[in-house]
């Protein structure tokens, strides 16, 4: 196993247990091991990457993990193109984070527990994306679980942050119920769960079928089913999205690294990386297509009315990875994983964007005690603009060349569902650029909603947050650079480097055909720039005239269309009061409770009758005696 | 092997028992460090079992036979396979870390209580031994005995309740075994030898019968459903010591009563009962969850978590093949150590607060932070995180139970979610949230608590992540006992019904013709 390969997880890990272990001793120093170690990480994952740029690929095992019977899985790496790309992401979105958090948790008590937690958290999407079998990346996946848990119920001691953290774990367990049942289908199928084996002989389940209580299924498509219902946990797609909107309880770089750049885009990796077998199902690639489409429209409606400015950006999240989702539902995997990286950047520089704005009004979130902040924070303007422009699909930045590859493919799709995908994809690219533009103007532009108190504090962050603002903003411009396409003069690296990992369906749109439906996203983008310049800009009167016009659209979004309500009235609440009252009550302590301390209680009431009858009286004892010889007689004779 | 190490074992601390006996009542220090130091010796004689076991037969180790009760072919006769010597050293463990845990919370009559945990150590170990029925009999009733003063003389309010209950619950269960016994003395050519027994064919109707009788006893104390509802009293009202040793090794000898008695010996009966024992283990993992969530009792809780828990158990070793016998071993050895550390760190907590009730704590992680480390970490072990040992045991049960009958695995599965939701939200509700005021003051762990954790710690790592440590030392023997139960080493033929898709499947011809044409 190559050292440097060794290195990118458990340098980490090793700040983990340190920093978890010593830190708290060290103080505000403790920031230092974790940040060295990312950096390293970092190095590493550069040099991994060009190890694969040269054709060094890797795949080794570290150590037999599991051993029973004929079931074998090992803890084992796998460098690739796609491993490689995640890595990058990773680690340069986590050291990022690590640096821009010495700023943002300055002073707060546990400043040693956030830092090992952020390493923890990076070691287990690293061992997430490097594992070469299906169990390591569901360690990974659980653990990354764990440190999200963790990390939103960060301040404990608020009940609120304390349930978001509780809440994610658990609806993310039903995800994960499904991913694995379809592990064990996989191993059913194929006698491993190591990636190399599967997807060589993958072809062999493509016309077998799978069984389950009278259900017959597709044996691909039950696998992709399956496991796509871990990824709709772990992406928070509908109707499992309820999650990440409260994981916002978290500290704000936790929001910028787990739950918009890594984390949240695991689910996307999980289905690219086993789109050998997801492209055996077209059902799959239907449902997920759908999913994402549905996911899509529903999230971006929503951010369209939240004030917190956080939950919008949350929103823009669930939203963009429904993209990432069409991508893949459509067999343009590499066009889902090429927004999984321009995203992680534009993204993490919004949320970072956002923790620097909360920093300068004292943890004021709230977007209605906001405005005018351009004058006050210039480099967080910029920033925040450029990754608004990015977000927005405008020619030249990232998110455009991702956006517009996605709408494209989806377009010329085989896959029943594509053309309903690019029709979504579109106008949801129109009401992205609204509320991104609708966030931008009010937090920075017109006059300060706040309080004198809070004006008088306004300040730009220091530098060491503002530093990774800026470093982030080239990525949010430049990462798009790397997957130029070629209608537009680009030589479409970016699917040629994952060509071999993510089969490239070589369908492609005609040069007429993608010209075309660039100009459509780009106008839908632009008309919803500047139909958020009119509304909060121009005429500021408008927002509440649409407001009174339409009241029950506005609450349905303002209200997240009830969902949480809906889970607690159907499935929350029904499930405590079975447990209560029918569980409980009714079967363990009326039912089986009575029936244990009844037979006592009969063989009590029993031996008391019997009890009686020997009372000590001669002449009763002969009478028993005298009847039973006369029983005794008459059974003689009727025998005989 | 010249030493009989297995009587050492049995009798070394029931010695130990009678010599701290001798010791004046006064002198409670003295007490507490000899009952440690003999507990410490016996666990370090347990070492030599793990070195020197051989892990390549199924036969019986370390063996002693003596002729006992000549009249009725009664032997003194033990051994250890791959299944019983992982127990035997979890015993050790187990009662060093009872005997730590009870050192100040235990103030009245502390001598005849650690002299009453020695003899239950000796007599759970006496168990795990014994290859003659008889032999075993007298074990399982001895454990009895100290098991119910434990509860009844140091336990809480309704202690003699509890006590009651667990001694007749046990009792009854015992004497329809002790019927079957008998019976299999009787028809298997007078001989109490297991393993004679074992070799014989009975009858199925017999089998059917004496399969049930066994069941009453081993369903009593694993405690499958519907026979669980001793656990949940003597649990709550048991000193955290006698939770512990409950949890961790009481409960897992019905476990254990199925795997040496019930399966080897009456393999037709076992084959043809799979499916209710299945279900009922199904019942077990999802009404012991549910009903966590209506508990507002901390120890509660817990014992109905071991109920839901003892179903994934029985489900492995009822699914019938070698994952799923494996992981319900493994998970027996996982569950004892995660169940036993959480009550040690209630029985820390209760010490300091007296309450049991769950609404009455909060925020007590920035109270007692190292403690709410360590619950965390057994929290995340009960509910299955990979990388801790709860996972291999639950992933090893549910993927064998899934080989056996897919919708079987489907249902258990589902306890995964149960389980997280009452384990995190019983962990929000004393560790998070506001910090309830009256705990200002509370004491923080001394090293003592600390050294306690720490054996339980490395094994949730250990086995979480070198489970083959422990896997080594049961596959032949496992194999060996499918073969017996089965007829194959690797048990019963797969459930999974996968087919070739006959009519024209427009499913994956539309996307192959998609992507794949010119790939």
């Amino acid at each position: 196993m190559p050292t440097y390969l060794l290195l990118i997880p458990f340098l980490p890990l090793f700040s983990f247990a340190f920093t978890f272990f010593i830190g708290k001793g060290l103080g505000v120093r403790s920031h230092w091991l974790p940040i060295v170690a990312v950096l390293a990480s970092l190095g590493c994952s550069i040099y991994a990457f060009f190890q694969v740029r040269n054709g060094h690929h890797v795949n080794m095992d570290l150590y037999t993990w599991i051993s029973s019977g004929t079931m074998t899985v090992s803890v084992g790496f796998l460098l690739d193109e796609l491993t490689s790309v995640m890595l990058i992401v990773v680690t340069s979105i986590s050291s990022l984070v690590h640096i821009y958090s010495v700023g943002y948790m300055k002073g707060e008590e546990g400043y040693y527990r956030f830092f090992s937690y952020l390493s923890l958290f990076t070691f287990s999407m690293l061992m997430l994306v490097l594992g070469n079998n299906f169990l390591q990346l569901f360690f990974g996946w659980e653990a990354v679980g764990l440190s999200s848990y963790l990390l939103i119920g960060f301040y404990y001691e608020k009940s609120s942050a304390a349930d978001a953290g509780k809440k994610a774990f658990i609806v993310n367990r039903i995800g994960d119920f499904g991913f694995i049942l379809g592990l064990f289908l996989i191993y059913a199928s194929f006698g491993t769960l190591h990636y190399e084996p599967i997807f060589a002989h993958v072809d062999q389940i493509a016309k077998q079928t799978f069984t389950l209580l009278g259900i017959t299924l597709n044996l691909p498509t039950a696998i992709a089913l399956l496991l796509f219902c871990g990824a709709m946990g772990k992406s928070a797609q509908l109707p499992l999205h309820v999650w990440l909107p409260d994981a916002m309880e978290g500290p704000t770089p936790v929001s910028a690294l787990i739950h918009a750049a890594t984390m949240v885009t695991a689910g996307v990796f999980l289905v690219a990386r086993c789109n050998p077998i997801f492209e055996l199902s077209m059902t799959a690639l239907n449902v997920i297509t759908i999913v994402g489409s549905i996911t899509c429209l529903f999230a971006a409606t929503i951010a369209l009315t939240q004030t917190d400015i956080k939950r919008v950006v949350a929103y823009s999240t669930i939203s963009q990875l429904a993209y990432m989702f069409i991508a893949c539902g459509v067999g343009a995997y590499s066009a889902g994983v090429f927004h999984l990286f321009t995203h992680a950047y534009f993204k993490a520089l919004l949320f970072l964007g956002c923790g620097s704005i909360i920093l300068a009004m004292h943890h004021e979130q709230d977007v209605k005690h906001m405005g005018g902040l351009k004058k006050y924070m210039p480099v967080t303007y910029w920033t925040f603009l450029l990754a608004s422009l990015s977000i927005s699909g405008v020619p030249g930045f990232a998110g455009f060349f991702s956006k517009d590859e996605i709408l494209a493919m989806a377009f010329v799709s085989p896959v029943g569902a594509g053309k309903f995908a690019w029709f979504i994809g579109t106008l949801v690219a129109g009401i992205t650029a609204f509320y991104s533009f609708r966030l931008f103007f009010l937090i920075f532009h017109g006059e300060f909603r706040g309080t004198q108190k809070q004006k008088d504090h306004l300040h730009e962050s220091p530098k060491v947050v503002t530093i990774p603002l800026m470093l982030l903003a080239v990525g949010a411009v430049c990462a798009g650079w790397f997957g130029i396409p070629t209608v537009l003069g680009g030589q479409a690296n970016w699917g040629h480097f994952l060509e071999p990992v993510l089969c490239h369906p070589h369908i492609h749109p005609s040069h007429e055909t993608e010209m075309i439906l660039m100009i459509i996203s780009v106008a839908a983008g632009a008309f919803g720039i500047l139909l958020a310049w009119k509304m909060y800009l121009k005429s500021p009167a408008l927002p509440q005239r649409i407001r009174d016009r339409y009241p029950l659209l506005y609450r349905l979004s303002l209200n997240k269309y009830y969902v949480d309500e809906v889970y607690g009235a159907s499935i929350i609440n029904p499930m405590l009061s079975f447990s209560r009252h029918v569980i409980l009550n009714f079967f363990d302590i009326a039912l089986i409770e009575n029936i244990v301390n009844g037979i006592p209680r009969i063989i009590g009431r029993v031996s008391g009758t019997m009890r009686k009858v020997q009372d000590g009286l001669v002449s009763h004892y002969l009478a028993y005696m005298g009847g039973g010889v006369v029983f005794i007689l008459l059974l003689m004779y009727a025998r005989s | 092997m010249s030493i009989p190490i297995l009587t050492l074992l049995i009798f070394f601390p029931v010695l130990g028992g009678l010599i701290l006996l001798g010791i004046s009542k006064e002198n409670v220090k003295n007490v507490k460090v000899m009952a440690l130091i003999v507990s410490l010796l016996e666990f370090v004689f347990t070492l030599p079992l793990c070195f020197t076991f051989d892990k390549t037969t199924h036969h019986m180790q370390f063996v002693e036979r003596h002729s006992w009760i000549r009249l009725f072919n009664i032997e003194y006769y033990l051994g250890l396979d791959g299944i019983s010597v992982l127990f035997v050293l979890l015993s050790a463990l187990i009662t060093i870390l009872c005997i730590l845990v009870s050192w100040n919370s235990i103030q009245t009559k502390v001598k005849e209580f650690f002299v009453s945990l020695l003899l239950l150590e000796g007599a759970m170990i006496g168990v795990f031994c014994s290859l003659d029925f008889f032999l075993f009999y007298i074990f399982w009733e001895a454990m009895l005995i100290p098991m119910f003063l434990l509860i009844g003389v140091w336990g809480g309010p309704k202690r003699i309740y509890a006590a009651t209950k667990f001694f007749l619950y046990t009792l009854v269960g015992s004497l329809l075994m002790l019927v079957g016994i008998i019976t299999l003395y009787l028809k298997g050519g007078n001989t109490f030898d297991i393993l004679a027994l074992a070799g014989q064919s009975y009858p199925l109707n017999l089998q059917l019968i004496l399969f049930w009788g066994f069941f009453a006893a081993f369903a009593v104390k694993v405690p499958m459903w519907p026979v669980h509802t001793w656990l949940p009293d003597a649990h709550t009202e048991a000193p955290a010591a006698g939770s512990v040793v409950l949890a961790a090794i009481l409960i897992k000898m019905g476990a254990y009563g199925f795997l040496r008695f019930s399966m080897p010996i009456l393999p037709d009966a076992t084959n043809s009962m799979m499916m209710p024992m299945l279900v009922l283990s199904l019942i077990g993992i999802v009404y012991g969850g549910i009903i966590c969530l209506a508990q507002t009792d901390l120890k509660r809780l817990i014992a109905y978590s071991s109920v839901s828990h003892m179903g994934f158990v029985t489900l492995g070793i009822f699914a019938l093949n070698t994952q799923s016998v494996e992981g319900g071993i493994l998970q027996m050895i996982n569950h004892g150590v995660v169940t036993g550390a959480l009550f040690l760190g209630i029985g820390m907590v209760y010490e300091r607060t007296h309450t049991r009730e769950i609404k009455d704590y909060g925020g007590l992680a920035s109270r007692m932070p190292v403690l709410a480390s360590f619950f965390l970490l057994f929290t995340l072990a009960s509910v299955g995180l990979p990388g801790t040992n709860g996972f291999i045991g639950e992933f090893l049960i549910l993927l064998g139970s899934f080989m056996t009958r897919p919708w079987v695995a489907l249902i258990a599965a589902s306890g995964l979610i149960i389980g997280a939701w009452y384990m995190l939200w019983l962990y929000q509700r004393i560790f998070f949230n506001p910090v309830n005021s009256r705990w200002d003051g509370i004491r923080r762990l001394d090293t003592r608590e600390i050294i306690t954790f720490l054996p339980m710690v490395i094994l949730i790592f250990w086995i979480g992540l070198f489970p083959n440590t422990m896997l080594s030392f049961m596959h032949v023997s496992v194999a060996h006992l499918l073969e017996q139960v089965t007829g194959n080493p690797t048990g019963v033929a797969s459930g999974v019904h996968l087919g070739a898709a006959h009519a024209v499947d427009a499913d994956s011809h539309g996307a192959q013709h998609g992507h794949k044409l010119s790939r």
